[in-house]
Protein backbone atom coordinates (compact mmCIF):
# COMPACT_ATOMS: atom_id res chain seq x y z
CA UNK A 1 0.00 0.00 0.00
CA UNK A 2 1.12 3.78 -0.60
CA UNK A 3 1.34 5.86 2.51
CA UNK A 4 1.18 9.33 1.82
CA UNK A 5 2.32 11.95 4.84
CA UNK A 6 1.77 15.60 4.35
CA UNK A 7 4.08 17.47 6.02
CA UNK A 8 4.66 21.40 6.64
CA UNK A 9 8.04 23.59 7.23
CA UNK A 10 7.15 26.13 9.92
CA UNK A 11 9.22 28.51 11.93
CA UNK A 12 10.51 26.77 15.07
CA UNK A 13 9.33 29.46 17.07
CA UNK A 14 6.02 31.29 15.88
CA UNK A 15 7.00 34.77 15.99
CA UNK A 16 5.15 37.33 14.13
CA UNK A 17 5.58 40.77 13.21
CA UNK A 18 2.86 43.19 11.70
CA UNK A 19 2.95 45.60 9.29
CA UNK A 20 1.42 48.84 10.70
CA UNK A 21 0.17 50.54 7.62
CA UNK A 22 -1.22 47.43 6.31
CA UNK A 23 -2.14 45.45 8.90
CA UNK A 24 -0.64 42.64 7.29
CA UNK A 25 1.44 39.49 9.29
CA UNK A 26 4.55 39.21 8.15
CA UNK A 27 6.13 35.45 9.89
CA UNK A 28 8.73 35.63 11.72
CA UNK A 29 11.85 34.30 10.75
CA UNK A 30 12.62 31.89 12.85
CA UNK A 31 14.78 28.30 11.51
CA UNK A 32 12.52 26.57 9.86
CA UNK A 33 11.97 23.29 11.23
CA UNK A 34 9.09 20.06 10.31
CA UNK A 35 5.72 21.20 12.44
CA UNK A 36 6.06 19.12 15.59
CA UNK A 37 2.79 17.12 14.85
CA UNK A 38 3.66 15.87 12.05
CA UNK A 39 6.55 14.46 13.12
CA UNK A 40 3.96 11.82 14.27
CA UNK A 41 2.94 11.19 11.44
CA UNK A 42 6.09 10.37 9.68
CA UNK A 43 6.88 8.27 12.71
CA UNK A 44 3.29 6.02 11.92
CA UNK A 45 4.07 6.48 8.39
CA UNK A 46 7.39 4.67 9.10
CA UNK A 47 6.00 2.26 11.65
CA UNK A 48 3.06 0.88 8.39
CA UNK A 49 6.71 0.49 6.65
CA UNK A 50 8.35 -1.81 8.83
CA UNK A 51 5.16 -3.09 9.50
CA UNK A 52 3.60 -4.06 6.16
CA UNK A 53 6.06 -3.14 3.66
CA UNK A 54 3.94 -0.21 2.73
CA UNK A 55 5.94 2.72 0.45
CA UNK A 56 6.27 5.99 2.05
CA UNK A 57 5.84 9.18 0.42
CA UNK A 58 6.23 12.79 2.40
CA UNK A 59 4.60 15.75 0.29
CA UNK A 60 5.19 19.55 1.61
CA UNK A 61 3.85 22.56 -0.31
CA UNK A 62 6.22 25.00 0.72
CA UNK A 63 9.33 27.07 -0.24
CA UNK A 64 12.48 25.79 -1.84
CA UNK A 65 13.71 25.91 1.58
CA UNK A 66 11.94 23.14 2.50
CA UNK A 67 13.60 20.60 1.06
CA UNK A 68 15.86 20.46 4.11
CA UNK A 69 12.63 19.61 6.17
CA UNK A 70 12.00 16.56 3.20
CA UNK A 71 15.81 15.73 3.81
CA UNK A 72 15.19 15.11 7.29
CA UNK A 73 12.09 13.50 6.77
CA UNK A 74 14.18 10.70 4.20
CA UNK A 75 16.38 9.91 7.15
CA UNK A 76 13.73 8.74 9.27
CA UNK A 77 13.17 5.77 6.49
CA UNK A 78 10.34 7.77 4.17
CA UNK A 79 11.27 5.96 0.89
CA UNK A 80 10.11 9.67 -1.40
CA UNK A 81 9.94 12.93 -1.24
CA UNK A 82 8.02 15.42 -3.00
CA UNK A 83 8.13 19.60 -3.18
CA UNK A 84 5.58 21.75 -4.20
CA UNK A 85 7.07 25.12 -4.70
CA UNK A 86 5.81 27.08 -7.17
CA UNK A 87 5.51 31.14 -6.26
CA UNK A 88 1.62 31.17 -7.87
CA UNK A 89 1.22 28.89 -4.28
CA UNK A 90 1.69 32.10 -1.95
CA UNK A 91 -0.90 33.11 -0.06
CA UNK A 92 -2.78 30.03 -0.47
CA UNK A 93 -5.22 29.23 2.80
CA UNK A 94 -6.25 26.29 3.81
CA UNK A 95 -9.09 25.30 1.12
CA UNK A 96 -6.38 26.21 -1.30
CA UNK A 97 -3.92 24.14 0.21
CA UNK A 98 -5.59 21.37 0.39
CA UNK A 99 -6.35 21.40 -3.44
CA UNK A 100 -2.72 21.51 -4.28
CA UNK A 101 -1.47 18.91 -1.92
CA UNK A 102 -4.98 16.72 -3.22
CA UNK A 103 -3.73 17.22 -7.23
CA UNK A 104 -0.11 15.77 -5.92
CA UNK A 105 -1.93 12.97 -4.56
CA UNK A 106 -3.55 12.64 -7.44
CA UNK A 107 -0.23 12.70 -9.63
CA UNK A 108 1.93 10.27 -7.63
CA UNK A 109 -1.40 7.83 -7.47
CA UNK A 110 -2.55 4.84 -6.36
CA UNK A 111 -3.03 6.27 -2.74
CA UNK A 112 -3.70 4.12 0.49
CA UNK A 113 -3.53 5.93 3.74
CA UNK A 114 -3.08 9.42 3.62
CA UNK A 115 -1.43 10.19 7.15
CA UNK A 116 -1.61 14.53 8.21
CA UNK A 117 -0.74 16.58 11.45
CA UNK A 118 -3.08 17.27 14.01
CA UNK A 119 -2.22 21.04 13.41
CA UNK A 120 0.30 23.33 12.37
CA UNK A 121 2.12 25.65 14.45
CA UNK A 122 1.98 28.79 12.26
CA UNK A 123 -1.41 27.98 10.92
CA UNK A 124 -2.85 26.54 13.38
CA UNK A 125 -5.72 25.89 11.87
CA UNK A 126 -6.17 22.38 11.95
CA UNK A 127 -8.28 22.23 8.67
CA UNK A 128 -5.96 20.79 6.02
CA UNK A 129 -6.53 17.12 6.08
CA UNK A 130 -10.51 17.29 6.74
CA UNK A 131 -10.84 19.52 3.66
CA UNK A 132 -7.53 17.21 2.21
CA UNK A 133 -10.14 14.46 2.65
CA UNK A 134 -12.69 16.52 0.36
CA UNK A 135 -11.31 17.45 -2.49
CA UNK A 136 -10.34 13.59 -2.83
CA UNK A 137 -13.78 12.16 -1.83
CA UNK A 138 -11.95 9.55 0.77
CA UNK A 139 -13.02 9.72 4.03
CA UNK A 140 -11.51 11.23 6.99
CA UNK A 141 -10.71 10.09 10.59
CA UNK A 142 -9.40 13.31 13.05
CA UNK A 143 -7.37 13.05 16.15
CA UNK A 144 -6.44 9.20 15.91
CA UNK A 145 -4.62 7.95 18.81
CA UNK A 146 -3.47 4.36 17.66
CA UNK A 147 -3.69 2.67 14.45
CA UNK A 148 -4.68 -0.89 15.06
CA UNK A 149 -5.35 -3.13 12.00
CA UNK A 150 -4.39 -2.26 8.51
CA UNK A 151 -5.13 -3.84 5.33
CA UNK A 152 -5.59 -3.47 1.77
CA UNK A 153 -8.31 -1.80 1.47
CA UNK A 154 -9.85 -0.95 5.66
CA UNK A 155 -8.27 0.63 8.36
CA UNK A 156 -8.99 -0.12 12.41
CA UNK A 157 -8.09 3.12 14.56
CA UNK A 158 -8.79 4.71 17.70
CA UNK A 159 -9.63 8.36 17.64
CA UNK A 160 -10.32 10.87 20.31
CA UNK A 161 -13.20 12.66 20.89
CA UNK A 162 -14.19 15.01 23.43
CA UNK A 163 -15.01 12.33 25.86
CA UNK A 164 -13.06 9.71 25.58
CA UNK A 165 -12.10 7.65 22.26
CA UNK A 166 -13.73 5.82 19.38
CA UNK A 167 -12.80 2.95 17.63
CA UNK A 168 -13.78 3.31 13.95
CA UNK A 169 -13.13 1.08 10.97
CA UNK A 170 -12.37 3.17 7.78
CA UNK A 171 -12.36 2.08 4.06
CA UNK A 172 -8.89 2.78 2.49
CA UNK A 173 -7.99 5.18 0.37
CA UNK A 174 -8.76 7.76 3.19
CA UNK A 175 -7.24 10.47 4.95
CA UNK A 176 -6.39 10.62 8.63
CA UNK A 177 -4.38 13.15 11.07
CA UNK A 178 -2.81 11.94 14.23
CA UNK A 179 -2.33 13.43 17.99
CA UNK A 180 1.42 13.19 19.48
CA UNK A 181 0.08 10.12 22.16
CA UNK A 182 0.20 7.76 18.70
CA UNK A 183 3.58 6.92 19.19
CA UNK A 184 7.19 8.11 19.76
CA UNK A 185 9.15 9.37 16.56
CA UNK A 186 12.01 8.42 16.57
CA UNK A 187 15.89 9.87 15.87
CA UNK A 188 17.03 9.79 12.13
CA UNK A 189 19.92 7.03 11.52
CA UNK A 190 23.39 7.38 10.48
CA UNK A 191 22.92 5.35 7.22
CA UNK A 192 19.46 7.56 7.17
CA UNK A 193 21.52 10.55 7.16
CA UNK A 194 23.36 9.37 4.24
CA UNK A 195 21.48 8.04 2.05
CA UNK A 196 19.04 11.44 2.62
CA UNK A 197 21.49 13.32 1.06
CA UNK A 198 21.53 11.67 -2.18
CA UNK A 199 18.09 11.23 -2.58
CA UNK A 200 16.55 13.00 -5.65
CA UNK A 201 13.42 15.30 -4.86
CA UNK A 202 11.27 15.99 -7.74
CA UNK A 203 9.96 19.93 -7.14
CA UNK A 204 6.65 20.01 -8.42
CA UNK A 205 5.11 23.25 -10.18
CA UNK A 206 1.18 24.66 -10.51
CA UNK A 207 1.76 23.73 -14.52
CA UNK A 208 3.35 20.18 -13.28
CA UNK A 209 0.53 19.61 -11.16
CA UNK A 210 -2.24 20.78 -13.99
CA UNK A 211 -3.95 22.83 -10.81
CA UNK A 212 -6.79 25.21 -11.70
CA UNK A 213 -5.18 28.71 -11.59
CA UNK A 214 -8.11 30.22 -9.81
CA UNK A 215 -8.07 27.58 -7.35
CA UNK A 216 -4.68 28.38 -5.74
CA UNK A 217 -2.97 31.25 -3.62
CA UNK A 218 -4.75 34.36 -2.70
CA UNK A 219 -6.81 34.00 -5.67
CA UNK A 220 -8.03 30.79 -4.87
CA UNK A 221 -8.57 31.36 -1.49
CA UNK A 222 -11.86 32.46 0.12
CA UNK A 223 -10.69 33.94 3.14
CA UNK A 224 -8.39 37.07 3.88
CA UNK A 225 -6.93 38.60 6.52
CA UNK A 226 -8.41 41.48 7.06
CA UNK A 227 -6.29 43.48 9.84
CA UNK A 228 -4.16 42.09 12.58
CA UNK A 229 -3.18 43.34 16.42
CA UNK A 230 -1.13 41.87 19.19
CA UNK A 231 -3.08 40.69 21.94
CA UNK A 232 -4.31 42.73 24.72
CA UNK A 233 -2.63 41.47 27.95
CA UNK A 234 -2.84 44.73 30.05
CA UNK A 235 -4.30 43.27 33.38
CA UNK A 236 -1.64 44.02 35.44
CA UNK A 237 -1.88 42.12 38.60
CA UNK A 238 -2.65 43.48 41.87
CA UNK A 239 -0.14 42.16 43.80
CA UNK A 240 -1.13 40.86 47.33
CA UNK A 241 1.74 41.86 50.13
CA UNK A 242 3.49 40.30 52.85
CA UNK A 243 4.30 37.01 54.68
CA UNK A 244 3.06 34.29 53.02
CA UNK A 245 0.05 33.66 56.00
CA UNK A 246 -0.63 37.14 55.23
CA UNK A 247 -0.91 36.90 51.56
CA UNK A 248 -3.00 34.02 52.03
CA UNK A 249 -5.84 35.79 53.98
CA UNK A 250 -5.86 38.15 51.54
CA UNK A 251 -6.70 35.98 48.90
CA UNK A 252 -9.03 34.19 51.16
CA UNK A 253 -11.09 37.57 51.19
CA UNK A 254 -11.11 38.12 47.60
CA UNK A 255 -11.64 34.38 46.64
CA UNK A 256 -14.83 34.83 49.80
CA UNK A 257 -16.55 37.88 48.17
CA UNK A 258 -15.79 36.23 44.43
CA UNK A 259 -18.13 33.18 45.92
CA UNK A 260 -15.48 30.90 45.38
CA UNK A 261 -15.57 29.74 48.98
CA UNK B 1 -34.74 40.52 3.49
CA UNK B 2 -31.51 38.98 2.85
CA UNK B 3 -30.09 35.40 3.50
CA UNK B 4 -30.88 33.58 6.99
CA UNK B 5 -27.51 33.64 9.86
CA UNK B 6 -27.34 29.52 10.58
CA UNK B 7 -25.85 27.78 13.51
CA UNK B 8 -25.41 24.15 13.38
CA UNK B 9 -26.65 22.68 16.68
CA UNK B 10 -24.55 19.51 17.46
CA UNK B 11 -26.21 16.80 19.01
CA UNK B 12 -24.64 13.93 21.17
CA UNK B 13 -26.66 10.62 22.33
CA UNK B 14 -29.63 12.39 20.72
CA UNK B 15 -29.53 15.81 23.40
CA UNK B 16 -28.22 18.53 21.68
CA UNK B 17 -24.49 19.90 23.10
CA UNK B 18 -24.86 23.21 25.32
CA UNK B 19 -22.41 24.63 22.43
CA UNK B 20 -25.30 25.49 20.46
CA UNK B 21 -26.83 27.68 22.66
CA UNK B 22 -23.79 29.71 22.79
CA UNK B 23 -23.37 29.83 19.32
CA UNK B 24 -27.57 30.91 19.42
CA UNK B 25 -26.63 34.13 21.70
CA UNK B 26 -24.07 35.16 19.00
CA UNK B 27 -25.98 33.99 16.04
CA UNK B 28 -28.68 36.53 17.71
CA UNK B 29 -26.85 39.44 17.54
CA UNK B 30 -25.13 38.69 14.03
CA UNK B 31 -28.95 38.50 12.56
CA UNK B 32 -30.31 41.61 14.36
CA UNK B 33 -27.37 43.78 13.04
CA UNK B 34 -28.08 42.19 9.43
CA UNK B 35 -31.79 41.96 10.03
CA UNK B 36 -32.38 38.49 8.76
CA UNK B 37 -33.72 35.54 10.90
CA UNK B 38 -31.52 33.57 13.08
CA UNK B 39 -32.02 28.95 12.27
CA UNK B 40 -30.75 26.56 14.14
CA UNK B 41 -29.46 23.10 11.94
CA UNK B 42 -30.31 19.84 13.42
CA UNK B 43 -29.18 17.03 12.60
CA UNK B 44 -29.66 13.41 13.87
CA UNK B 45 -32.31 11.12 15.39
CA UNK B 46 -35.27 11.40 17.66
CA UNK B 47 -33.69 14.55 18.99
CA UNK B 48 -35.02 15.53 22.68
CA UNK B 49 -35.28 19.48 23.60
CA UNK B 50 -35.30 21.13 20.29
CA UNK B 51 -38.04 23.41 20.66
CA UNK B 52 -35.29 24.89 23.27
CA UNK B 53 -33.48 25.83 20.12
CA UNK B 54 -36.29 28.75 19.76
CA UNK B 55 -36.04 29.55 23.50
CA UNK B 56 -32.50 30.24 23.16
CA UNK B 57 -33.25 32.40 20.24
CA UNK B 58 -33.59 30.53 17.16
CA UNK B 59 -36.56 32.03 14.69
CA UNK B 60 -36.62 28.84 12.67
CA UNK B 61 -35.18 24.99 13.44
CA UNK B 62 -34.29 22.94 10.14
CA UNK B 63 -34.91 19.63 11.78
CA UNK B 64 -33.14 16.64 9.87
CA UNK B 65 -34.02 13.46 11.25
CA UNK B 66 -32.54 10.18 10.41
CA UNK B 67 -31.51 6.86 11.53
CA UNK B 68 -28.37 6.84 9.66
CA UNK B 69 -27.59 10.63 11.47
CA UNK B 70 -27.64 8.77 15.14
CA UNK B 71 -23.82 8.15 15.90
CA UNK B 72 -22.01 11.30 14.36
CA UNK B 73 -21.18 9.55 10.63
CA UNK B 74 -19.25 12.19 10.04
CA UNK B 75 -20.08 11.18 6.15
CA UNK B 76 -23.48 11.26 6.58
CA UNK B 77 -23.30 14.57 8.11
CA UNK B 78 -21.36 16.35 5.99
CA UNK B 79 -23.19 15.31 2.90
CA UNK B 80 -26.51 16.34 4.99
CA UNK B 81 -25.24 20.07 6.11
CA UNK B 82 -24.17 20.74 2.48
CA UNK B 83 -27.39 19.96 0.99
CA UNK B 84 -29.06 21.91 2.95
CA UNK B 85 -26.87 24.95 2.27
CA UNK B 86 -27.21 24.11 -1.09
CA UNK B 87 -30.94 24.33 -0.95
CA UNK B 88 -30.84 27.64 1.02
CA UNK B 89 -28.16 29.65 0.59
CA UNK B 90 -27.74 30.85 4.19
CA UNK B 91 -24.97 33.86 4.28
CA UNK B 92 -23.64 32.98 7.33
CA UNK B 93 -23.05 29.32 9.14
CA UNK B 94 -21.17 28.80 12.52
CA UNK B 95 -20.45 25.49 14.47
CA UNK B 96 -18.68 24.70 17.35
CA UNK B 97 -15.27 23.84 17.30
CA UNK B 98 -16.07 20.06 19.25
CA UNK B 99 -14.10 17.22 18.00
CA UNK B 100 -16.68 16.59 15.68
CA UNK B 101 -17.19 19.93 14.45
CA UNK B 102 -13.29 20.47 13.24
CA UNK B 103 -13.98 17.64 11.57
CA UNK B 104 -17.10 18.25 9.43
CA UNK B 105 -17.00 21.45 9.47
CA UNK B 106 -14.34 21.63 7.25
CA UNK B 107 -15.13 19.18 4.99
CA UNK B 108 -18.41 21.01 4.54
CA UNK B 109 -16.51 24.61 4.09
CA UNK B 110 -14.40 22.20 1.43
CA UNK B 111 -17.22 20.57 -0.49
CA UNK B 112 -19.00 24.41 -0.69
CA UNK B 113 -15.96 26.02 -1.74
CA UNK B 114 -16.13 28.32 0.58
CA UNK B 115 -13.89 30.06 3.57
CA UNK B 116 -13.72 28.80 7.31
CA UNK B 117 -11.75 30.38 10.37
CA UNK B 118 -11.26 28.12 13.02
CA UNK B 119 -11.45 29.09 17.27
CA UNK B 120 -12.80 32.40 16.45
CA UNK B 121 -12.87 34.33 20.03
CA UNK B 122 -15.41 37.25 18.30
CA UNK B 123 -17.78 38.03 15.70
CA UNK B 124 -19.02 40.89 14.54
CA UNK B 125 -20.79 42.29 11.11
CA UNK B 126 -19.08 45.33 9.46
CA UNK B 127 -21.70 48.21 9.01
CA UNK B 128 -20.36 49.05 5.93
CA UNK B 129 -19.57 46.36 4.07
CA UNK B 130 -22.18 43.81 5.91
CA UNK B 131 -19.49 40.75 6.32
CA UNK B 132 -18.67 38.81 9.10
CA UNK B 133 -14.95 40.17 10.78
CA UNK B 134 -13.61 36.68 12.62
CA UNK B 135 -11.30 37.12 15.11
CA UNK B 136 -8.95 34.45 16.29
CA UNK B 137 -5.68 33.94 17.70
CA UNK B 138 -2.90 32.82 15.25
CA UNK B 139 0.63 31.96 15.32
CA UNK B 140 1.12 30.17 18.60
CA UNK B 141 -1.07 33.07 20.16
CA UNK B 142 1.07 35.24 19.64
CA UNK B 143 -1.21 37.67 16.98
CA UNK B 144 -4.84 37.86 16.44
CA UNK B 145 -5.87 38.19 13.34
CA UNK B 146 -9.65 39.54 12.07
CA UNK B 147 -10.56 37.14 8.76
CA UNK B 148 -13.32 37.83 6.20
CA UNK B 149 -14.54 36.12 3.47
CA UNK B 150 -15.36 38.59 1.03
CA UNK B 151 -16.95 36.61 -2.35
CA UNK B 152 -18.06 33.46 -0.96
CA UNK B 153 -21.36 32.32 0.79
CA UNK B 154 -21.84 31.22 3.82
CA UNK B 155 -18.95 32.73 5.31
CA UNK B 156 -18.57 30.09 7.92
CA UNK B 157 -16.46 30.17 11.83
CA UNK B 158 -15.89 27.99 14.40
CA UNK B 159 -15.86 28.79 18.19
CA UNK B 160 -14.84 26.94 21.16
CA UNK B 161 -17.17 25.74 23.60
CA UNK B 162 -17.17 28.15 26.69
CA UNK B 163 -15.58 31.57 24.88
CA UNK B 164 -19.50 32.95 24.14
CA UNK B 165 -22.11 32.69 27.13
CA UNK B 166 -25.40 31.39 26.15
CA UNK B 167 -28.64 33.81 26.89
CA UNK B 168 -31.19 32.91 29.15
CA UNK B 169 -33.91 30.40 27.78
CA UNK B 170 -36.70 33.09 26.65
CA UNK B 171 -40.03 31.01 26.38
CA UNK B 172 -42.20 33.67 24.80
CA UNK B 173 -39.48 34.01 21.92
CA UNK B 174 -41.60 32.27 18.86
CA UNK B 175 -40.35 30.44 15.97
CA UNK B 176 -40.90 27.43 13.94
CA UNK B 177 -39.53 24.00 13.37
CA UNK B 178 -38.93 23.06 9.62
CA UNK B 179 -38.75 19.44 8.84
CA UNK B 180 -36.52 18.33 6.03
CA UNK B 181 -35.83 14.71 4.98
CA UNK B 182 -32.33 13.67 4.37
CA UNK B 183 -31.90 12.72 0.92
CA UNK B 184 -28.96 10.49 1.92
CA UNK B 185 -29.30 8.43 -2.11
CA UNK B 186 -25.92 8.49 -3.20
CA UNK B 187 -24.61 9.08 0.43
CA UNK B 188 -22.22 6.46 1.47
CA UNK B 189 -20.99 6.05 4.93
CA UNK B 190 -17.27 4.82 4.73
CA UNK B 191 -16.70 4.61 8.23
CA UNK B 192 -18.40 2.26 11.03
CA UNK B 193 -18.04 3.05 14.39
CA UNK B 194 -17.36 -0.25 16.33
CA UNK B 195 -17.51 1.59 20.03
CA UNK B 196 -17.52 4.36 21.53
CA UNK B 197 -15.20 4.63 25.07
CA UNK B 198 -16.48 7.87 27.25
CA UNK B 199 -13.21 8.72 29.64
CA UNK B 200 -14.99 10.70 32.19
CA UNK B 201 -14.09 10.39 35.85
CA UNK B 202 -16.30 11.97 38.40
CA UNK B 203 -13.92 14.91 39.30
CA UNK B 204 -15.26 17.97 38.02
CA UNK B 205 -15.37 18.58 34.52
CA UNK B 206 -13.13 20.94 33.69
CA UNK B 207 -14.69 23.69 31.02
CA UNK B 208 -18.04 23.43 33.31
CA UNK B 209 -16.32 24.31 36.57
CA UNK B 210 -16.56 28.03 38.46
CA UNK B 211 -13.74 27.30 40.26
CA UNK B 212 -10.17 26.04 38.34
CA UNK B 213 -7.04 25.25 40.00
CA UNK B 214 -4.11 25.11 37.11
CA UNK B 215 -0.64 23.53 37.84
CA UNK B 216 2.20 24.67 35.68
CA UNK B 217 5.79 23.15 35.61
CA UNK B 218 6.86 25.23 38.24
CA UNK B 219 4.93 22.14 40.83
CA UNK B 220 8.13 20.28 39.92
CA UNK B 221 6.94 16.72 40.58
CA UNK B 222 3.93 14.34 40.31
CA UNK B 223 3.53 13.93 44.10
CA UNK B 224 3.99 18.21 44.58
CA UNK B 225 1.22 18.16 41.97
CA UNK B 226 -1.23 16.53 44.57
CA UNK B 227 -0.94 19.99 46.49
CA UNK B 228 -3.12 21.08 43.61
CA UNK B 229 -5.36 18.51 43.74
CA UNK B 230 -6.08 19.19 47.45
CA UNK B 231 -7.09 22.03 47.19
CA UNK B 232 -8.86 21.61 44.07
CA UNK B 233 -11.11 19.33 46.78
CA UNK B 234 -11.06 21.39 49.48
CA UNK B 235 -12.78 23.83 47.30
CA UNK B 236 -15.26 21.81 45.03
CA UNK B 237 -13.01 23.25 42.03
CA UNK B 238 -11.50 21.18 39.20
CA UNK B 239 -8.09 20.72 38.30
CA UNK B 240 -6.44 22.15 35.12
CA UNK B 241 -2.76 21.76 33.55
CA UNK B 242 -0.41 23.48 31.33
CA UNK B 243 1.52 21.47 28.63
CA UNK B 244 4.71 20.44 30.58
CA UNK B 245 3.55 18.22 33.30
CA UNK B 246 0.79 16.43 30.76
CA UNK B 247 4.03 15.89 28.71
CA UNK B 248 5.88 14.29 31.80
CA UNK B 249 2.79 12.23 32.41
CA UNK B 250 1.87 14.01 35.64
CA UNK B 251 -1.56 14.67 34.61
CA UNK B 252 -3.66 12.89 31.49
CA UNK B 253 -4.04 15.27 28.44
CA UNK B 254 -8.19 15.86 29.31
CA UNK B 255 -6.22 18.17 31.68
CA UNK B 256 -4.30 19.87 29.45
CA UNK B 257 -5.14 24.07 28.94
CA UNK B 258 -4.55 26.04 26.33
CA UNK B 259 -4.26 26.01 22.45
CA UNK B 260 -3.68 22.39 22.01
CA UNK B 261 -6.02 21.62 24.85
CA UNK B 262 -9.24 22.87 26.48
CA UNK B 263 -10.30 26.49 26.43
CA UNK B 264 -12.23 27.27 29.90
CA UNK B 265 -13.73 30.46 30.99
CA UNK B 266 -14.29 30.31 34.75
CA UNK B 267 -14.58 32.57 37.31
CA UNK B 268 -12.09 31.86 39.23
CA UNK B 269 -8.97 30.69 37.43
CA UNK B 270 -5.99 29.76 40.43
CA UNK B 271 -2.31 29.52 38.00
CA UNK B 272 0.04 28.15 40.59
CA UNK B 273 3.89 27.88 38.65
CA UNK B 274 3.08 28.69 35.57
CA UNK B 275 4.38 31.60 33.39
CA UNK B 276 2.17 32.13 31.14
CA UNK B 277 2.48 31.14 27.44
CA UNK B 278 1.07 32.98 24.89
CA UNK B 279 -0.32 28.96 24.32
CA UNK B 280 -1.60 28.66 27.86
CA UNK B 281 -3.36 31.93 27.55
CA UNK B 282 -4.92 31.68 24.63
CA UNK B 283 -7.26 28.65 26.32
CA UNK B 284 -7.99 30.71 29.92
CA UNK B 285 -7.46 33.98 29.42
CA UNK B 286 -11.55 35.09 29.27
CA UNK B 287 -11.56 33.64 33.06
CA UNK B 288 -13.43 36.06 35.23
CA UNK B 289 -10.97 36.36 38.09
CA UNK B 290 -7.21 35.27 37.53
CA UNK B 291 -5.14 34.62 40.42
CA UNK B 292 -1.34 34.07 39.88
CA UNK B 293 0.87 32.53 42.68
CA UNK B 294 4.60 32.27 41.05
CA UNK B 295 7.73 33.26 42.42
CA UNK B 296 8.99 34.78 39.44
CA UNK B 297 7.98 38.74 39.47
CA UNK B 298 8.00 39.34 36.01
CA UNK B 299 6.26 36.01 34.68
CA UNK B 300 3.97 37.11 32.22
CA UNK B 301 1.29 35.71 33.63
CA UNK B 302 1.15 38.41 36.10
CA UNK B 303 0.50 40.39 33.30
CA UNK B 304 -3.36 39.14 32.56
CA UNK B 305 -4.01 38.09 36.16
CA UNK B 306 -6.24 40.04 38.35
CA UNK B 307 -4.33 39.09 42.14
CA UNK B 308 -1.14 38.04 42.50
CA UNK B 309 1.23 36.47 44.82
CA UNK B 310 4.64 36.34 43.81
CA UNK B 311 5.91 33.57 46.11
CA UNK B 312 6.91 29.95 46.56
CA UNK B 313 3.57 27.98 45.89
CA UNK B 314 4.79 25.25 47.81
CA UNK B 315 4.53 27.40 50.98
CA UNK B 316 1.18 29.39 49.49
CA UNK B 317 -0.62 26.27 48.69
CA UNK B 318 -1.13 24.14 51.83
CA UNK B 319 -1.44 26.97 53.77
CA UNK B 320 -4.43 27.98 51.54
CA UNK B 321 -5.86 24.74 51.43
CA UNK B 322 -5.89 24.45 55.20
CA UNK B 323 -7.54 27.95 55.74
CA UNK B 324 -10.44 26.86 53.65
CA UNK B 325 -10.82 23.28 55.09
CA UNK B 326 -10.40 25.06 58.33
CA UNK B 327 -13.20 27.64 57.73
CA UNK B 328 -15.52 24.67 56.71
CA UNK B 329 -15.60 23.13 59.74
C1 LIG C 1 2.37 24.33 19.17
C2 LIG C 1 2.40 24.53 20.64
C3 LIG C 1 1.23 24.32 21.33
C4 LIG C 1 1.22 24.48 22.72
N1 LIG C 1 0.05 24.28 23.39
C5 LIG C 1 0.01 24.49 24.72
C6 LIG C 1 -1.21 24.34 25.44
O1 LIG C 1 -2.26 23.98 24.91
N2 LIG C 1 -1.19 24.61 26.77
C7 LIG C 1 -0.06 25.00 27.43
O2 LIG C 1 -0.12 25.24 28.64
N3 LIG C 1 1.11 25.12 26.77
C8 LIG C 1 1.16 24.87 25.43
N4 LIG C 1 2.36 25.00 24.79
C9 LIG C 1 3.58 25.18 25.58
C10 LIG C 1 3.83 26.62 25.99
O3 LIG C 1 4.54 27.28 24.97
C11 LIG C 1 4.65 26.68 27.28
O4 LIG C 1 5.84 25.96 27.10
C12 LIG C 1 3.93 26.14 28.49
O5 LIG C 1 2.64 26.70 28.62
C13 LIG C 1 4.73 26.46 29.74
O6 LIG C 1 4.13 25.80 30.84
P1 LIG C 1 4.44 26.31 32.31
O7 LIG C 1 4.00 27.71 32.46
O8 LIG C 1 3.83 25.30 33.20
O9 LIG C 1 6.02 26.13 32.43
P2 LIG C 1 7.19 27.21 32.46
O10 LIG C 1 7.09 28.15 31.33
O11 LIG C 1 8.44 26.44 32.64
O12 LIG C 1 6.89 28.04 33.77
C14 LIG C 1 7.01 27.54 35.06
C15 LIG C 1 6.81 28.71 36.03
O13 LIG C 1 6.80 28.22 37.36
C16 LIG C 1 7.44 29.14 38.20
N5 LIG C 1 7.88 28.40 39.38
C17 LIG C 1 8.84 27.45 39.48
N6 LIG C 1 8.89 26.96 40.74
C18 LIG C 1 7.96 27.61 41.44
C19 LIG C 1 7.52 27.54 42.80
N7 LIG C 1 8.06 26.70 43.69
N8 LIG C 1 6.55 28.38 43.21
C20 LIG C 1 5.98 29.26 42.34
N9 LIG C 1 6.33 29.35 41.04
C21 LIG C 1 7.31 28.54 40.61
C22 LIG C 1 8.56 29.70 37.36
O14 LIG C 1 8.91 31.01 37.81
C23 LIG C 1 7.92 29.74 35.96
O15 LIG C 1 7.35 31.01 35.68
C24 LIG C 1 2.40 24.85 23.40
C25 LIG C 1 3.57 25.06 22.68
C26 LIG C 1 3.59 24.91 21.32
C27 LIG C 1 4.85 25.16 20.56
N1 LIG D 1 1.80 23.36 3.13
C1 LIG D 1 1.56 22.12 3.57
N2 LIG D 1 2.20 21.05 2.98
C2 LIG D 1 1.97 19.79 3.40
N3 LIG D 1 1.13 19.48 4.41
C3 LIG D 1 0.47 20.49 5.03
C4 LIG D 1 0.65 21.85 4.64
N4 LIG D 1 -0.13 22.62 5.44
C5 LIG D 1 -0.75 21.77 6.29
N5 LIG D 1 -0.40 20.49 6.05
C6 LIG D 1 -0.85 19.28 6.76
O1 LIG D 1 -2.08 19.56 7.43
C7 LIG D 1 -1.95 19.45 8.85
C8 LIG D 1 -2.81 20.50 9.52
O2 LIG D 1 -2.34 21.80 9.23
P1 LIG D 1 -3.15 23.13 9.55
O3 LIG D 1 -4.52 22.97 9.00
O4 LIG D 1 -2.37 24.24 8.94
O5 LIG D 1 -3.19 23.26 11.08
C9 LIG D 1 -0.46 19.56 9.10
O6 LIG D 1 -0.09 18.91 10.31
C10 LIG D 1 0.12 18.87 7.86
O7 LIG D 1 0.07 17.46 8.00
Amino acid sequence: MNVFICMKQVPETPSVEIQEQSGTVVRGKGKPVINPSDLYALEEGVRLKEAHGCRVSVITMGPPEAEESLREALALGIDQAYLLCDSQFDGSDTLATAYVLSRAVHKIGEPGTIICGRQSTDGSTGQVAAQLAQWLDMPFAALVNRIEEVSEDRIKLRRLDDEGYRTVEMSLPGVISVVKEINEPRLPSLRGLMQSKKAKIPVWTAADLKVDPARIGSKGSPTRISSAFFPDRTRQAELLQGAPASQVDQLIDRLRSAGAI
Amino acid sequence: MGSEVWIFAEQQDSRIRSVAFELLAEGRKLADSLQVPLCAVSLGHDVTGVEELIAGGADKVYLVDDASLADGDEDMLTEGLVSLVREHSPQILLAGATSLGNSVIPRTAASLHTGLSPNCTRLEIDPGTGLMMQTRSAYGGNVMAVMVCPDQKPQMATVRPHVFKKAAADASHTGKIVKVDFQKQGVTSRTRLIEAVKELSDKVKLEEADVIICGGRGMGSPDNFQMIEDLAQSMGAAVGATRPPVDDGWVPYSQQIGQTGKTVSSKVYIACGVSGAPQHLAGMQTSEMIIAINEDPTAPIFDIATYGIVGDCFKVLPLLASRIKASRE
